[in-house]
């Protein structure tokens, strides 16, 4: 087997609150290559900003910890080096995107500053370099003059613009990775596209390996490579976007389909929510989480958990309807069932 | 720029119009006069010249416009009860013992309420913050007239490190800024810890942590700047008070400082001495505002002392 950029192996995240110790990832496996670009999709609370941060140590802790597994990078156990040696890594490594620019800026220092502070400390450099730095990286993301900006404040950033810095941060150390954790969520449309651009540009320029972070199949179908999706802390479905957005294995990333609104329907349909609510993480479901509200659940569904069946080129679910033993779909629907 | 700082000064000015006129005719209002001790044992006839002397017989506008005349000219007028002695002597006489106290009591107690505060802080909900607390809730609980004898009880008669009391070299000061600053201390420590803890949860924090950067250094750079507003906000008031003064604290130490005047001027119906050392600490107050909102646009790029910017 080849050496992955970044393996992240049975994850395990609980966090303890008053009301007990609620599970948020529950053994999540994945992994990364050199250049290529993965989404994480799922809904609220489905453990995916967990599994991000679970990557970089910054899992606040208390509450949180990681109870199992381990996320490898280039070779390298990180998720047990000790907070010294994981400050090398994080910044000049592995650079974050986080989700709302309007609150991930320092707003009593300059952007300039906020970008090339992890620069400053790795590398060494003159205030002249530095500031040389800060330009060029204004610059690469987009932002005009970055000569005047440099020594602006946040709040002179329009929300868009503040994106920009926040990943001019993250690439400030030209980082091997890249998470960025639903980097357009709190943006505009029109901002939107422009950041998916800049991203995916920079993805290609720079030959990054990127996680993106979302709920949005239209930014996956935009700029990732390969997609996983994740349901109640447990990965669901992994493939390329291709494989799983042209025939998706679990029903739960039918529904997730379902409920996109197309343009090119030839009659109007009404979207198809998921019914019901995720399962209750303090007390997981002993089978699969989806099954209460999946449309073809069996009975093993809720007694075993469903083994990841591999349909080829990555494309693998966890779907007790791929078991051999399982009815064919085609018959579930003859009898009644939804599709 | 220009526009602002005039239009501040004569808001400063007008304010402390206000103030002179609330306060004169406020302490007209209180029963009694400056010669009301003497009233019985003196002749009627020298009581009118001694009111005759001080304009006490004028009608009260007349005396009004006269002291505001003379404070035009920054004079405060003759105190009635220390013949010979004017207000701006007592003033000049006691405000440098006063301030220096002052300014070592804020200067400790910033020093430490801060460093405290951002202990108790990063160790929320531990050994050490429950410990800064307890201090906390002590130093506002204990008042200063309790800490003072108990200073001078410890460290200067069963471990004579410092002056019991009195006036003259530094090391008469400490113990006497020591008392002031206990206070202060617990209020600013509790004030930093409140706001830090709030910063250290704010999402520029994590972007910090993502870059790499220690902790310690996350706390200096990014933590402090923000969390300290409310600190300086507390600190308007205190400064006016600490360096105008304190009667106990001045008086347990025996030290020549302002501070007794204020209480005295008012046993005395002394009225220059009460509008004076009023008009004293208010201007003070004012003016470490002013400077405190500067302090603030400094800090924190996001206020403006203008309006808007051209």
């Amino acid at each position: 087997m080849n050496q992955h950029l970044l393996t992240i192996d049975n994850l395990k995240v609980n966090f303890k609150t008053y009301g007990g110790e609620v599970q948020a990832v529950r053994g999540v496996s994945f992994h990364v290559d050199k250049g290529e670009t993965v989404a994480i999709v799922g809904e609220s609370g489905c453990g995916k900003s967990v599994t991000a941060q679970a990557i970089m140590g910054l899992i606040p802790n208390p509450p949180g910890r990681i109870v199992g597994g381990k996320v490898v990078f280039e070779g390298t156990e990180i998720s047990s080096l000790p907070k010294k040696e994981l400050l090398g890594i994080r910044g000049t490594q592995i650079g974050m995107v986080f989700q709302d620019p309007m609150t991930a800026l320092n707003p009593t220092m300059k952007v300039g500053a906020q970008i090339v502070e992890g620069f400053v400390r790795s590398q060494k450099v003159s205030r002249e370099e530095a500031r040389k730095r800060a330009i060029e990286m204004l610059r690469l993301v987009g932002i005009p003059d970055p000569e005047q900006r440099v020594d602006q404040y946040p709040h002179q950033f329009s929300g868009g613009m503040r994106q920009r810095v926040v990943i001019a941060i993250a690439l400030a150390c030209d980082p091997k990775l890249v998470i960025a954790d639903e980097p357009t969520t709190a943006l505009d449309v029109t901002i939107q596209a422009q950041i998916l651009d800049l991203l995916k540009r920079l993805q290609e320029e720079q030959q990054l390996s990127v996680v993106i972070i979302t709920h949005d199949l239209g930014v996956v179908a935009e700029i990732a490579h390969r997609m996983v999706v994740m349901y109640a802390g447990m990965v669901v479905e992994t493939g390329t976007v291709e494989d799983v957005f042209a025939n998706p294995k679990h029903p739960y990333t039918w529904g997730l389909m379902r409920s996109l609104p197309r343009l090119d329907e030839e009659e109007k349909q009404r979207l198809v929510p998921i019914e019901g609510t995720p399962p209750d993480l303090f007390n997981p479901p002993v089978g699969c989480a989806f099954a209460a509200r999946c449309d073809f659940a069996m009975e093993i569904c809720k007694q075993q958990m469903p083994p990841t069946t591999s349909f080829g080129q990555g494309h693998e679910a966890a779907c007790w309807l791929h078991d051999e033993r399982a009815p064919r779909i085609e018959e579930l629907v003859a009898a009644g069932r939804q599709a | 720029m220009t526009n602002y700082l005039v239009k501040r000064v004569l808001m400063m000015l007008v304010t402390l119009w206000i103030i002179v006129t609330l306060t004169f005719s406020l302490m007209h209002a209180i029963p009694g006069n400056p010669f009301a001790s003497e009233s019985d044992q003196l002749p009627e006839q020298i009581l009118a010249n001694l009111r005759a002397k001080y304009h006490l017989d004028e009608p009260l506008p007349v005396q009004y416009l006269m002291y505001l005349k003379n404070l035009v000219f920054l004079d405060l007028g003759p105190s009635i009860k220390s013949d010979s002695r004017s207000v701006n002597d007592m003033i000049a006489d006691g405000f440098g013992a006063s301030a220096w106290l002052g300014g070592q009591a804020i200067s400790i107690a910033v020093v430490f309420g801060i460093l405290f505060g951002i202990i108790a802080a990063l160790n929320r909900n531990r050994t050490l913050d429950y410990v800064a607390m307890a201090l906390a809730v002590l130093g506002v609980a204990v008042p200063s007239f309790i800490m003072a004898p108990l200073l001078i009880n410890f460290l200067a008669i069963k471990f004579p490190l410092f002056p019991v009391a009195t006036w003259g070299t530094w090391m008469h000061t400490v113990l006497p800024s020591l008392a002031l600053a206990f206070g202060p201390i617990a209020i600013i420590t509790r004030y930093m810890r409140a706001s830090m803890i709030e910063v250290m949860n704010q999402n520029y924090i994590r972007t910090a942590e993502a870059k790499g950067i220690p902790t310690v250094l996350i706390v200096i750079k990014h933590g402090i700047r923000n969390a300290i507003l409310p600190v300086i906000t507390f600190l308007g008031p205190l400064i006016a008070s600490l360096i105008t003064g304190t009667f106990v604290v001045e008086k347990i130490f025996a030290i020549p400082g302002i501070g007794k005047y204020f209480v005295d001027g008012i046993f005395n119906r002394d009225y220059p001495v009460i509008l004076g050392t009023t008009i004293f600490y208010s201007a003070i107050l004012i003016v470490t505002i002013f400077l405190i909102d500067i302090a603030y646009s400094l800090i924190d790029p996001r206020i403006r002392l203008t309006k808007k910017e051209g």
